[in-house]
């Protein structure tokens, strides 16, 4: 049911020319993903995919729309060949998953492999209740961390790619250390 | 009288909610769903939230880009000082079981602190990233 509601979402957003509804519609889909992720039960990954793909993830689109305008460009090329590539492409990955242990076999190596020693020793090692923040934050520190970094640099990356505008009034003596917005026109 | 009462009025109801919402899933990560990560963004959509309603100008009072970008730096200090200080105490790099004289207790103190650093990383980050993006746009 619901992975039929992200399918009619998927294929709209591939058909609608007025990008303010794709967005609207990216938004959705990323609602029921998250949906989807509660029926998993993997809380922890739904309450991110809610918050960030449509809640921020949209506004960010919007306001991007604000910036590049409403409607898509019609497409110059013919759509043949890329649906010839797409086709094949596609046939060749799910061809691929035949090999793959079946959905939610637990005798799947994914789950042989280190899940059963964190679920067992986790809650003695670690005593945090919740197994994914104990994998998150302990077992896999280093990644975690990495992540922490990787979302800094994104941050930096984007402020200095956009800039931050000045406020309107008293921003002089509130912000002295803002860095100067680039008033010429950004590089086309 | 403000333009659009009835946006203004939901979100002042909302959005103190949304923030506690933020700090409870921050604070109760280790025992429920959430942590670090999920509590950033919830924070963030609140004064995102905050931001569609009221303006991006009050919304600069209220979390001022001035202080974001400090602490969008300081959540990565967090983390990676948490992991020094294990290794000060004789454990290995986020060793937390050398943060306390008891290892359950260290793994606790350390998981807190780390996901409390996550969290101020991503809620300063996607602010900034907001206010950059909506900033051009107006």
């Amino acid at each position: 049911m619901l992975l039929t509601l992200l399918a009619i979402a998927a294929v709209a957003v591939v058909r609608l020319r007025d990008l303010f509804a794709v967005v609207m519609l990216a938004g959705i889909y990323s609602l029921i993903t998250a949906a989807i992720f509660v029926v998993l039960d993997a809380a922890d990954v739904a309450f991110t995919e809610a918050a960030v793909g449509a809640g921020i993830a949209t506004v960010l689109m919007l306001a991007t729309l604000a910036l590049t305008g409403r409607w898509e460009a019609k497409p110059r090329h013919r759509p043949l060949l890329p649906l010839i590539v797409v086709t094949i492409t596609g046939a060749a990955l799910i061809w691929g998953t035949t090999d793959m242990p079946h959905f939610a076999d637990p005798a799947a190596p994914i789950h042989q492999h280190v899940a059963p020693r964190y679920i067992e020793e986790g809650p003695k090692e670690v005593g945090v209740p919740n197994m994914v923040t104990a994998i998150l934050a302990s077992y896999r520190g280093y990644d975690t961390l990495g992540e922490v970094i990787v979302i800094f640099t994104a941050g930096v990356g984007v402020l200095s790619l956009l800039g931050l505008r000045r406020r309107r009034s008293s921003a002089a003596d509130a912000s002295p250390s803002t860095p100067p917005t680039t008033s010429e026109e950004p590089p086309r | 009288m403000s333009a659009r009462p009835v946006l203004e009025a939901i979100a002042k109801l909302l959005v103190p909610y949304i923030l506690l919402f933020g700090l409870y899933v921050q604070f109760h990560g280790d025992y429920g769903p959430g942590g670090g990560f999920q509590a950033g963004v919830i924070f963030a959509a609140g004064l995102i939230l905050y931001a569609l309603a009221f303006g991006l100008d009050k919304a600069m009072v209220v979390a001022p880009p001035a202080l974001l970008r400090p602490l969008s730096a300081l959540g990565v200090l967090l983390y990676g000082g948490v992991g020094l200080v294990a290794m000060l105490n004789g454990g290995s790099f986020l060793g937390y079981d050398h943060l306390a004289a008891d290892p359950i207790a260290g793994q606790h103190l350390g998981v807190l602190l780390v996901e409390f650093g996550v969290g101020i990383t991503v809620a300063a980050v996607m602010i900034l990233i907001f206010f950059a993006f909506v900033g051009r746009s107006e």
